[in-house]
């Protein structure tokens, strides 16, 4: 028997630290990633009853109307999160960075604290807050600015209404990743831009913005990624459903009723991969735009 | 926009006027003012019967309209504590979440190691595997993994919820990454030829350093479980086994106009999570953010 060199030990080392990772992995990932490629092109009816169709899921799910309400409501609400919350972050972000600020540890974690409430009992809360007469929402801004106490948060601005709670729950978490990378900006980049007398909206498009690339690229892609996958939050406001007119259904609520509540196993698969190829190309273009900048550079 | 030139510079000892100092307080104060009112809402609201529970949107008041705290009842919370099925839900709720957080964040953190540290044939393409990994969404292997649990038998088993997310790829990486920085080379080294074993030096050498993330991976993976609602809702059918997520949700459907109820059931199973974050704080926003820049 021979005793095993250094080298020999650190390799086998490696595969045993890795072992959890790869099991998990290969039972829980590589697995049912295949079988969700041929359950996408079989026809199901629960589990165990199978026959291939082809791409008949994908058909019918592109011609049935309902999954376009799905594709319209999620892009709305995506679009919407984009453009509404990542400039509120950005903006927050550097009023935290300004330098010689008072309090910055405190206003960063009361800004990120909403986030820890989830997705479930934000729409717990939400539920009760967009509620029309009664909802605190609608007895605010008609005070304020008298907007109607019947205005329909939940059956008639439903993106809306999901945009706002998103808001709350994530512009915190935008903003730790906005003001990390904000304070990795070179300090004097700044200053000479100062001594130039390049005013605070040119400081910001010519060295602000360059300089966090990198992380606004991310934080765009992982927003897109999150607000794709809507389903929790819209679920459980509109009380275990799409809510009227099937103006709360996302993609992913599309899918739970396709595999869960009609049992077609086969249909969730395909809709998951339409989903899947739409934010592997999102990825895919991040990574080509991060790659050009390195190159860039 | 003339006042660019005022801007505080760190390294003058000029002592910028006050409102030159004052104003992003302006827009930072109310910001978490409405950040926080939900939450001070849900505090008021739970404690509220559900007389006066929306005939105001605060603080109850008395007849003439005067504040009254005394109007303020636990009586939700009794209720909730007196039901069965509230206990269960919430010990399911800490069971799940702490069981995940633990040996999901042990797991990460020896994978991210061996890859950041150990050379091994191998290294590159696991490397690989774990950033391809990243970009598959959950909700794609929803149904294909409910079918697997199905025929491995683990429907509505606890199981079915924990495995899944036993060393996720993400906490892999972030691993990966806080250990390139925070573990030296030599260190290691150093411990080989003081005669440690490679899984010694995981155990002694390399975790104590990498506390920081620990501390930050746990609490997200807790989050991410006790938050959880699609899982528990599709690999779980008892209504016994539910967690805190689905079992308030529920309750909403149940006793829909007992807002008391629901609020005082959101409360409890809010508050475990702020007091956690609270007390984690520091090593969460520093390790959640050096992985962002540095990655």
């Amino acid at each position: 028997m021979t005793t095993p060199t250094a080298r020999a030990r650190e390799r086998r080392a490696a595969w045993i630290l890795l072992t959890p990772f790869l099991l998990t992995t290969a039972v829980f990932v590589a697995y049912p990633l295949y079988r969700s490629i041929t359950l996408a092109l079989s026809q199901t009816y629960g589990v165990g009853a199978e026959t291939f169709v082809g791409t008949l899921n994908f058909r019918s799910a592109l011609t049935d109307p309902v999954f376009w309400i799905a594709i319209r409501n999620t892009a709305v609400f995506t679009l919407g999160s984009l453009l509404v919350q990542l400039p509120i972050a950005l903006g927050l972000a550097m009023l935290l960075n300004r330098p010689g600020l008072r309090g910055r540890a405190f206003y960063r974690l009361i800004i990120f604290m909403p986030q820890l409430v989830g997705l479930v009992f934000a729409a717990i809360i939400g539920s009760v807050f967009f509620a029309k007469q009664t909802g605190i929402i609608n007895q605010i801004l008609n005070t304020m600015i008298g907007l109607s106490l019947d205005f329909a948060w939940l059956e008639q601005h439903i993106p809306a209404t999901l945009i706002l709670i998103a808001l709350w729950l994530y512009v915190g978490f935008n903003m730790i990743y906005f003001l990390a990378a904000l304070q990795a900006v070179d300090r004097s980049l700044v200053e000479a831009a100062l001594v130039d007398g390049a005013g605070p909206v040119a400081r910001f498009i010519n060295v602000i913005v360059p300089a966090i690339r990198p992380v606004l690229t991310f934080v765009v892609l992982l927003s897109f990624i999150g607000s794709m996958q809507l389903f929790e939050l819209p679920y459980i406001l509109l009380n275990n459903g799409p809510g009227p007119q099937n103006g709360g259904l996302t993609i992913v609520m599309y899918l739970y009723q396709q595999g869960f509540e009609t049992g077609n196993l086969g249909m969730a698969s395909a809709v998951g991969w339409m989903l899947g190829i739409a934010l592997m190309g999102a990825a895919a273009i991040q990574i080509h735009l991060a790659r050009r900048e390195a190159r860039d550079q | 926009m003339t006042n660019g030139s005022t801007r505080p510079s760190p390294d003058m000892n000029a002592k910028p006027s006050l409102i030159a100092r004052g104003w992003p307080h302006l827009i930072l104060l109310p910001v978490c003012a409405v950040l926080m009112m939900p939450i001070a809402w849900l505090i008021i609201a739970a404690f509220k019967t559900n007389a006066d529970f929306f005939a105001t949107l605060f603080f109850p008041v008395d007849a003439n309209g005067v504040l009254d705290l005394g109007r303020l009842t636990t009586a939700s919370f009794g209720r909730l504590f007196g039901r069965e099925s509230f206990h269960r839900a919430f010990f399911n709720s800490v069971f799940l979440s702490s069981a995940l957080a633990a040996i999901g964040t042990l797991g990460a953190a020896a994978g991210g190691y061996a890859l950041a540290r150990l050379r091994f044939h191998g290294s590159t393409p696991v490397t690989i595997l774990v950033l391809g990994l990243l970009v598959i969404p959950p909700p794609l292997l929803l149904a294909p993994t409910y079918e697997l649990m199905h025929n491995l038998g683990l429907l509505d088993n606890y199981l079915a919820v924990i495995l899944p997310g036993l060393a996720p790829a993400f906490a892999v990486f972030l691993f990966r990454q806080s250990t390139m920085q925070s573990v030296p080379k030599e260190l290691i080294e150093a411990s080989r030829i003081d005669g440690l074993g490679e899984i010694g030096i995981f155990a002694n050498v390399a975790l104590p350093l990498l506390r920081p993330m620990i501390g930050a991976m746990m609490l997200v993976m807790f989050l991410g479980m006790w938050n959880n609602f699609i899982g528990p809702q599709v690999f779980l059918h008892s209504p016994e086994k539910m967690p805190l997520a689905v079992a308030v949700a529920n309750l909403k459907g149940t006793y829909y106009t007992e807002y008391g109820l629901q609020m005082a059931a959101t409360l409890l199973a809010v508050a475990p999570v702020l007091i956690l974050f609270l007390l984690l704080q520091r090593d969460f926003v520093s390790g959640l953010a050096s992985g962002a820049v540095k990655g």
